[in-house]
Formats: C-alpha cells, sequence, structure tokens
C-alpha cells in the first residue's frame, strides 16, 4: 500500500505545470473560448512535444506506454489551467481504447494519435462528443465503443456554458471496436473527476488569495471567520476527493475488481468537491466574481461542466448503490 | 504507487481476522461509561494484549509487535469489522503512548507504556477546565513546584472515564504567574493521589461517564513531568495531532458503521420496499468511510515519506466526526418509529457520534486551523 509517486511521475507533473502556467494563462483559454475550435494555438502541440498527447500509446506506436497512474496528476494540472484541449478525449480515452481494442482501426490512427498528429475524440453514446468537429475519430461509449470518423459524419453543435467546451451530437457511419465500454466510460469518469479536483484546487487557491488581499472594515475579509469557514470546507471536500480520484486511476490501471464502484466514488467526491470550490469561489468573491471580465469564471464554468460530464454526483451515487446490492 | 496490499500485508489481516472471528465476545460488553462495563472493557483489553493485538504497531518490549502502520490500519478494519467491543484504553494507547513516546524519558517509558497497553492502567484525560474549552490556553489549574514535587491546585472538567480512570494526563500551569502558552506543564498524575477527587457527571446518555477533578494541593512527583517544565504547550500540541488524526478514530470504525448501515437498508427495503432518497445517503455516508480510507492511505504515505502529520489532522477530525452523525443520523430515518427505542444501538451511537464535532477540539476551532494554518488566512 504506497501512495506516493515516483520521482519521475513528479517531476512529470511539474514540468507540465511549468509548460501550463508559460503557456496556458487566462487570455489563452479566453482565446479558445473566442475561436473556430474551441482550442488553443499551441498548447497541444508543446504538449505533444513534451509526449503527454500520446503518453498512454504503447511505445512500439511511439508513445510513452504508460497508464492512468502516470496520468493522473497530469489530469489534475489540466484542471488546475483550466486547459481547453482533449487530454480526457485523446489520451485518457481514446489512446488506451484503441489499444485495447487493437485491429485495423488502431493500426490507421494509433501511431498518428500518439504523435498528436490525429486527435482522437471520445463522448457517451447518449450525451455529447467535446471539441468533436476539431476531431479525426471520435469514439462514441454505450453498450459497445463505436468509432465514427468524424469526415463525413454528421455533427449538431451546441453551446456549453464553457465556451471552449464545443458539444457535439455525432451521428455517421461507425465501426464497433472490440473493447469492454464499461471501461471506456470508467477511463472518462477517472479522468473527469481528476481534472474536477484539479479545478477545485485553483478556485479555492485563487478565493485564498482574494481574501487575503481585499479589504473590508479595515482588515482583509479573510479574517472573518464565516468566509474562512467557506473555504475550510471546500479544502475539506478536495482534501478527501484527491486521493479517491488517485485511487480511481489506479483500480483503472491494475484493472481491480472494484473499479466501476470506485471510479464512481472518485467521481461523486470530485464533482461534489467543484460544485462547492465554484459556489464559495463566487461568494467569497463577491461582484467582482460574478463579471465576464474577472477570470473566475473560466474556472467556475468548466467546473460546473466537468461536474455534471459523464454522470454527475447523483448519477455516480445510484451506481455505488447498485454495486452495493441496495 | 501500488495501491495494493503486499502478502505479508494480507497474512497480517487474515491473522487478524481469524483471531478476532474466535475471540471477540458474543454478546456486547455492558456501557464503559458504568463501573462495571468499565471493568468488563478493561477484562477484554488484558484478552488482546496477552494475544498481542492490544497495540500492534508498539516495540515488542512493551507488548507490540512492531507491526507497520498500514497494518494497524488494516487491524483497525478487521477489529471494528468483527463487532468487538470499544477500546477503555483508548485515551492512553491512541493519544497518550505517543506522546510519551516523542517526549518521555526511557524510565518513564519503561514505567507507563506497557501497562497501559495491556489495560492494567487506564488514563483519563485531564485538559479542559470549567472556564477553558475551546480555549485551552486559558487553563488556570496551577501546580507551581515544591522542591522536587509539583502543588496542583484547580479544577479539570469533562475528564472521559474520570471517575473509574487510574491515572490521569493533565495540563497544568507550573509556572503560577504565567499567562496563555507559557509556563505550562504535563503532568502525569496517579489517580490515587491525596488531595485529587473524581466525581462522575452523567453524560447526554445518562451514564456517568464524565468526571470533573478536584485538586487540592495534589503534590504529584517530578519524574511524572513529561516533557520540559513549562513546555507543556508543545507537548500537549503533539497529543491533539494525535487525538485528531487517525490514531484515535482509524477509517476502520466507519467503515465497519456504513457497512452495518447498508446492511440495515437492505433489511428494510426487503420489508417495505426501496426509498431512493434514504438510499442516497446511505451511499453518501459509505463514501465518506471510504474517502476517510484512501485520504488516511494517502496521508500514511506521505508520513512514511518523512512529512509531519501537522495540521492536515484537522481534515480528519472535521470529517470523521461530522461522518459519524451523519452516518446515525440516517440510520435512525431508516429505523422511522423504531429509531427512538433505547435498546437499539444505532441511537447509542448516534448519541455518541455527536460528542464528535465537539470532543478533541470543536469542529468550529479545526476548521479556524484549517484555514489559517492549512491554507495560510491571516488571523486578524
Amino acid at each position: 500500500m504506497d501512495f506516493s509517486f515516483s520521482d519521475d511521475q513528479v517531476m512529470f507533473q511539474e514540468a507540465v505545470r511549468d509548460l501550463l502556467a508559460n503557456e496556458c494563462p487566462p487570455e489563452v483559454v479566453r482565446a479558445a473560448w473566442e475561436n473556430e475550435s474551441g482550442r488553443t494555438d499551441g498548447v497541444w502541440t508543446a504538449l505533444a512535444e513534451m509526449g503527454v498527447v500520446g503518453m498512454t500509446a504503447p511505445e512500439s506506436a511511439g508513445g510513452l506506454g504508460m497508464d492512468e497512474t502516470d496520468l493522473v496528476l497530469l489530469l489534475e494540472e489540466a484542471g488546475r489551467a483550466a486547459l481547453p484541449e482533449p487530454l480526457l478525449e485523446h489520451t485518457a480515452v481514446g489512446i488506451p481504447t484503441l489499444a485495447e481494442a487493437g485491429g485495423s482501426v488502431a493500426e490507421a490512427w494509433m501511431e498518428q494519435a500518439a504523435a498528436g498528429e490525429a486527435t482522437l475524440g471520445a463522448g457517451p453514446e447518449a450525451g455529447y462528443a467535446v471539441g468533436a468537429a476539431a476531431c479525426d475519430l471520435v469514439l462514441l461509449i454505450g453498450d459497445q465503443v463505436r468509432a465514427v470518423l468524424v469526415d463525413g459524419a454528421s455533427l449538431v453543435e451546441h453551446r456549453s456554458i464553457d465556451w471552449s467546451r464545443r458539444l457535439f451530437e455525432v451521428d455517421g457511419e461507425a465501426v464497433a471496436l472490440d473493447a469492454d465500454p464499461e471501461l471506456a466510460f470508467d477511463r472518462a469518469v477517472g479522468a473527469a473527476a481528476a481534472q474536477c479536483v484539479g479545478v477545485a484546487q485553483h478556485l479555492l487557491d485563487a478565493t485564498v488569495e482574494y481574501v487575503a488581499q481585499r479589504y473590508q472594515f479595515g482588515k482583509p475579509v479573510g479574517t472573518y471567520q464565516a468566509v474562512k469557514h467557506h473555504l475550510a470546507n471546500t479544502a475539506l471536500k478536495i482534501e478527501f476527493a484527491r486521493p479517491a480520484a488517485r485511487h480511481a486511476a489506479w483500480c483503472i490501471a491494475v484493472g481491480d475488481p472494484d473499479r466501476s464502484r470506485d471510479v464512481s466514488l472518485a467521481k461523486a467526491l470530485a464533482s461534489e468537491a467543484v460544485d462547492l470550490a465554484a459556489r464559495t469561489a463566487l461568494q467569497c468573491h463577491g461582484a467582482i466574481g460574478y463579471t465576464f471580465e474577472y477570470d473566475l469564471h473560466l474556472w467556475m464554468k468548466r467546473g460546473w461542466a466537468l461536474s455534471a460530464a459523464w454522470g454527475d454526483a447523483a448519477w455516480h451515487r445510484n451506481r455505488i448503490a447498485a454495486a452495493l446490492g441496495i | 504507487m501500488d495501491l495494493s496490499f503486499t502478502p505479508t500485508e494480507e497474512a497480517f489481516r487474515e491473522e487478524a481476522r481469524t483471531w478476532l472471528a474466535e475471540n471477540v465476545p458474543a454478546e456486547p460488553l455492558a456501557s464503559m461509561d458504568t463501573p462495571d462495563g468499565f471493568e468488563e472493557h478493561r477484562a477484554w483489553e488484558h484478552i488482546l494484549f496477552d494475544a498481542g493485538w492490544a497495540v500492534v504497531s508498539w516495540p515488542e518490549r512493551y507488548g507490540g509487535r512492531e507491526a507497520s502502520l498500514v497494518e494497524w490500519l488494516i487491524f483497525e478494519e478487521e477489529y471494528w469489522a468483527s463487532g468487538a467491543p470499544g477500546r477503555v484504553s483508548s485515551n492512553g494507547v491512541s493519544l497518550l503512548a505517543p506522546t510519551i513516546f516523542d517526549f518521555g524519558t526511557p524510565e518513564q517509558q519503561d514505567r507507563f507504556l506497557r501497562p497501559m497497553a495491556r489495560g492494567d492502567e487506564v488514563w483519563a484525560q485531564g485538559w479542559s477546565e470549567p472556564d477553558a474549552g475551546s480555549d485551552l490556553a486559558g487553563i488556570k489549574t496551577k501546580a507551581p513546584r515544591d522542591g522536587d514535587h509539583f502543588v496542583i491546585d484547580g479544577q479539570k472538567t469533562w475528564c472521559s472515564r474520570g471517575a473509574f480512570a487510574d491515572w490521569f494526563f493533565c495540563l497544568v500551569r507550573t509556572d503560577p504567574d504565567s499567562e496563555r502558552h507559557a509556563g505550562l506543564s504535563y503532568l502525569l498524575v496517579p489517580g490515587d493521589t491525596e488531595g485529587l477527587e473524581a466525581r462522575a457527571i452523567g453524560r447526554l446518555d445518562g451514564e456517568p461517564g464524565f468526571a470533573e477533578l478536584f485538586f487540592d494541593g495534589a503534590r504529584v512527583h517530578e519524574r511524572y513531568l513529561l516533557g520540559g517544565e513549562g513546555e507543556g504547550w508543545a507537548v500537549a500540541m503533539a497529543t491533539t495531532g494525535s487525538e485528531r488524526g487517525l490514531n484515535l478514530r482509524a477509517p476502520g470504525r466507519f467503515m465497519a458503521a456504513a457497512d452495518r448501515l447498508v446492511g440495515l437498508y437492505k433489511e428494510r427495503a426487503d420489508s417495505r420496499g426501496p426509498d431512493l432518497d434514504r438510499r442516497d445517503q446511505v451511499v453518501s455516508a459509505w463514501m465518506g468511510a471510504q474517502a476517510y480510507r484512501w485520504q488516511t492511505y494517502a496521508t500514511e504515505s506521505r508520513l512514511r515519506d518523512g512529512a509531519p502529520i501537522g495540521s492536515e489532522a484537522s481534515f480528519m477530525k472535521v470529517l470523521w466526526s461530522e461522518l459519524d452523525v451523519e452516518l446515525h443520523a440516517t440510520a435512525l430515518r431508516l429505523l422511522g418509529r423504531d429509531g427512538e427505542r433505547a435498546d437499539s444501538s444505532w441511537m447509542d451511537g448516534y448519541v455518541f457520534a455527536l460528542s464528535g464535532p465537539i470532543y478533541a477540539g470543536t469542529n468550529e476551532i479545526q476548521r479556524n486551523i484549517i484555514s489559517e494554518r492549512v491554507l495560510g488566512l491571516p488571523r486578524r
């Protein structure tokens, strides 16, 4: 029983954190809100050069042969930076699912996907595939995993409250993959949970910083116990969601028999954490947080979106109930 | 990262489970907050100790088996899952002992640890005073030095099982002119000291589980001073780390309660049909116990890597105490009109759980600690 990450894993996390701090500041996220694709101009390429984009691909395909325990810290960082790139769809779901399925689809796409030259999308069969128009191949996850070629598919777009998330209903000629749909779904759920943790952590950090320097009645509002306890409650939710999300990543990586139940545990806790973090952040910022100009809403809206994506907290509690036999 | 248990850890779990299955009393013991129940629980501690299960993580010379912290957590999971009795020695073993390991002299360690572990000497905590609860640094009980003794005058209160305990660990003011955090010392006080009287107070459940301690010129030898004279605050803070964190209330206790709650829901649903609102509350409670479990194993890994437990213990204290209330409140809702029955262990558990957000530093104090010491918010 050892929760510690290796030095290499921590160094990889720090490198990605630094890259995102430099290459993906709020201006870049805002630009993605307004542009054609909803994605950044260059961050995905930089992540590909670093090996992140294809890290879950086998080394024989040009990837790093890494698993969810290597990826989970990077997903937290992606959330922390509100990264508008398909790390969840492509790296956490698409590549491992293709690798599992093998066959002609994997043969056609794996090397390009590992290099970041082709982009994989993913979405629940009865739901939306985020950023599908900017992908090459989309995996639809339902009773089976079906791969749809974007070129030639019918895409119906909807706007998300998070403008960088372009939501698509995807329909088109599909190839059923020889991959476990529940595993593909759990990969997405686990990745969303880790991102929720990262978003929540940023919302907390930003709010702590704000209330320490915002003065009212002659002292920082962060000295007031009512404000402190909002933040303590948020910190509590994050503190207990994070290990569950990391444990879920491990369950996926090793094929733990309780994987689905414990992935749902992680997502339910992480959704609750990010919901509270967004609520707390707004309340403690006051009116400035309620503006479009101030950056806080970029993370709030990402949090709302991720909290509900791939099953919200209540949905996952129901899934846990079923696993517990009640 | 490897979140599987090693073969050694699995073997340890199996050994614990087997022993508990063969040795846990079939009938529940009387409440440990009554004179008779206290002695029944003491006898159970003897059985645990003699079989090597009382203090698994301690050195062998004090009756332990030098188990790792992970193994101790495993033991706790098995212990509570087996339905074994509450631990009457826990205030000594979980709170005082870690402090004795850190601050005690070799003589003190040899004198106190083994009898504590066996339940031959059961300890109670003498910290709170009528006018010093959350504000612990406001304590007034004085204990100036007189030669090689300290002479205690004052009053302590809310002392759990103080009317039955053999020894007390007390925080007192050895410099009578001092204020606040300075001038305090940590004294170990024999229960039969002349000038010390313990009077029971009925707790919320009506049992004499609380006591007030009255000190009137009670003389305690300096060999019972734990840590340096005047350094009691620092020593006490080490104890609070144990009190709030995983030492006192390991996840296994709540995992077992959550499993029983799931079982209770099944029983009720079988006879009355499903109730999705209450089912959701059951799942939330189960999730809380699991969240605590993984956070604890993650914390254990950080400790093994050399990180201090520090103020993060406050996270655990808030989590387990509020989880315990939620869990029992959910059970009472499931029981409906039977919830109020006094013979229900869920009602007993609920009444006890309600003390959790108060003792060991109220949860309001814990939230202050989280916001100021973990998040770094300004104090004023």
